[in-house]
């Protein structure tokens, strides 16, 4: 197999100014948009959810419960479809939401789901007494949360949360499905209409790797700015 | 909005969804056992004190637990006409995709469980005058692939999941069989929640059968 690359078809124009080249950069910045909103919305319910059920109110822990084996019993695509056909139809006032909005909508539930596993997880791993300290103290739930509990938790789970937000990076790419221009929708057209599929896979690939490893640096520099002395993970 | 599920008629599922939900389960199956016969050669390359094996399945294992598996169904089906020179279908080229992709995630899994069985076994394999396979094929591999068990079958569940991501190459799988409904009966709301509960119900009983498996294990020890 004898493959000639031709790398000058990312300065190609595609009408206007625009080349590929622009055009791909702000697919990554959808991309990129994309995954964080959802990290945001997966984040605040993972750790509700994840909170939930360790309380102890049984109607809480159902409600934790099944909303995690709800979300993540079902594929990603399937979500994005249901996000996309469904709930429009069922709640008229979502139609007034951006497509991409949906996504992040998406990609936020599906991977709360996870979250709230791993905050769980977390949250078990703390010794019972400083539960009991907390409320010997007089604190109440919220509070017992809020202050003891809760800032030890992210700090256990940082590792596993680092993985979630570099998945939801990858599973962003499944927006291709409702056309929001991200990557891999970029990567899909532009093969399409310039046939130069391995240098534009290449490209996109690699930008994906790259997003990864920016994710995993500001996961570490976070977990060395906010380590707690002499404890969990501690140098 | 009126729900009208009547278009579903079992002559509409067993012509559209039978077909999908089988090559669904068939691409499943085949990426588990491939993936999983894969993943446990590249865990033992990654474990080897030989930097020619363990530097190569590092890197085949961290490029491609590292990038979209969209993407990766993208590169082959590019890529596997050009390399045989002719097109293989968009089924044929999932089913090399998943099972190369998937080897990478068992990999790891295998990697973890071949790390807990104790040294001392295989080195009493070793004492018995066992070559290197034979320790591993006889001692360690069982246990590992014990151990692992319920972690492989999660993946399994993640992987029957994943399967779903096909609709862009367009082979035609379970979701695609509700694509097709839901275009051709202009259904899509009904359509999609049906596929939604058919995939949970698939994948929740998965799971359920998992923590047992999982218990059962727990005993044994």
């Amino acid at each position: 197999m004898n493959y000639v690359f031709d790398w000058s078809v990312f300065l190609k124009g595609i009408g206007g100014k625009e080349t590929y080249l622009t055009w791909l950069l702000s697919a990554w910045q959808w991309t990129l948009i994309v995954a964080f909103l959802g990290f945001i919305v997966a984040f605040v319910l993972g750790f509700t959810m994840g909170v939930f059920r360790t309380t102890g109110n049984k109607y809480l822990v159902f409600i934790g419960t099944a909303w995690t084996e709800l979300f993540r019993n079902i594929p990603i695509l399937v979500q994005l479809f249901l996000w996309y056909f469904v709930v429009p139809e069922l709640f008229p006032i979502t139609k007034a939401l951006p497509s991409f909005m949906l996504v992040v909508m998406a990609l936020g539930f599906f991977t709360s789901s996870r979250i709230s596993e791993q905050v769980r997880a977390g949250i078990d791993s703390i010794p019972t007494g400083q539960r009991y300290a907390a409320l010997a103290l007089g604190l109440t739930s919220f509070q017992m949360y809020r202050y003891v509990l809760l800032p030890v938790t992210f700090r256990i789970i940082l590792p596993p949360l680092t993985s979630e937000a570099m998945n939801i990076i990858k599973n962003s790419s499944v927006a291709f499905a409702i056309g929001i221009a991200e990557m891999t929708m970029f990567a899909m057209q532009a093969q399409e209409e310039t046939s130069r599929g391995i240098e534009i896979y290449l490209v996109v690939t690699g930008l994906y790797f790259l997003s990864a490893i920016i994710v995993n640096i500001f996961s570490s520099l976070l977990e060395k700015a906010i380590q707690i002395p002499n404890f969990v993970g501690a140098k | 909005m009126n729900l009208d599920f009547s278009f579903l008629t079992w002559d509409v599922v067993s012509v559209f969804i039978l077909k999908g939900l089988l090559f669904s389960f068939y691409l499943t199956a085949i990426a588990m056992i491939g993936g999983i016969m894969m993943g446990t050669v590249l865990a033992l390359m990654r474990l080897s004190s030989k930097n020619w094996l363990s530097v190569p399945a590092y890197l085949y294992v961290t490029l491609l637990r590292s990038i979209p598996l969209v993407m990766v169904i993208l590169w082959f089906f590019l890529l596997i006409p050009l390399f045989t020179g002719k097109t293989l279908g968009a089924e044929y080229s999932a089913l090399i995709t998943f099972t190369v992709f998937e080897a990478a995630y068992y990999s790891e899994i295998m990697r973890a469980g071949i790390q807990s069985v104790k040294k001392d076994q295989a080195n009493a394999g070793y004492a018995l005058g066992m070559t290197y396979l034979q320790c591993m094929w006889y001692i360690v591999l069982p246990q590992a692939f014990r151990n692992m068990l319920p972690v492989l079958l999660t993946q399994t569940i993640v992987l029957f999941q994943d399967t779903s991501l096909v609709y862009a190459i367009g082979a035609y799988d379970l979701l695609k069989g509700f694509d097709v409904i839901s275009k051709n009966f202009n259904r899509p709301v009904e359509a999609y929640i049906v596929a939604a509960i058919l995939y949970f119900t698939i994948c929740f009983s998965l799971s359920l059968i998992v923590k047992s498996i999982q218990k059962k294990i727990q005993i044994i020890r």
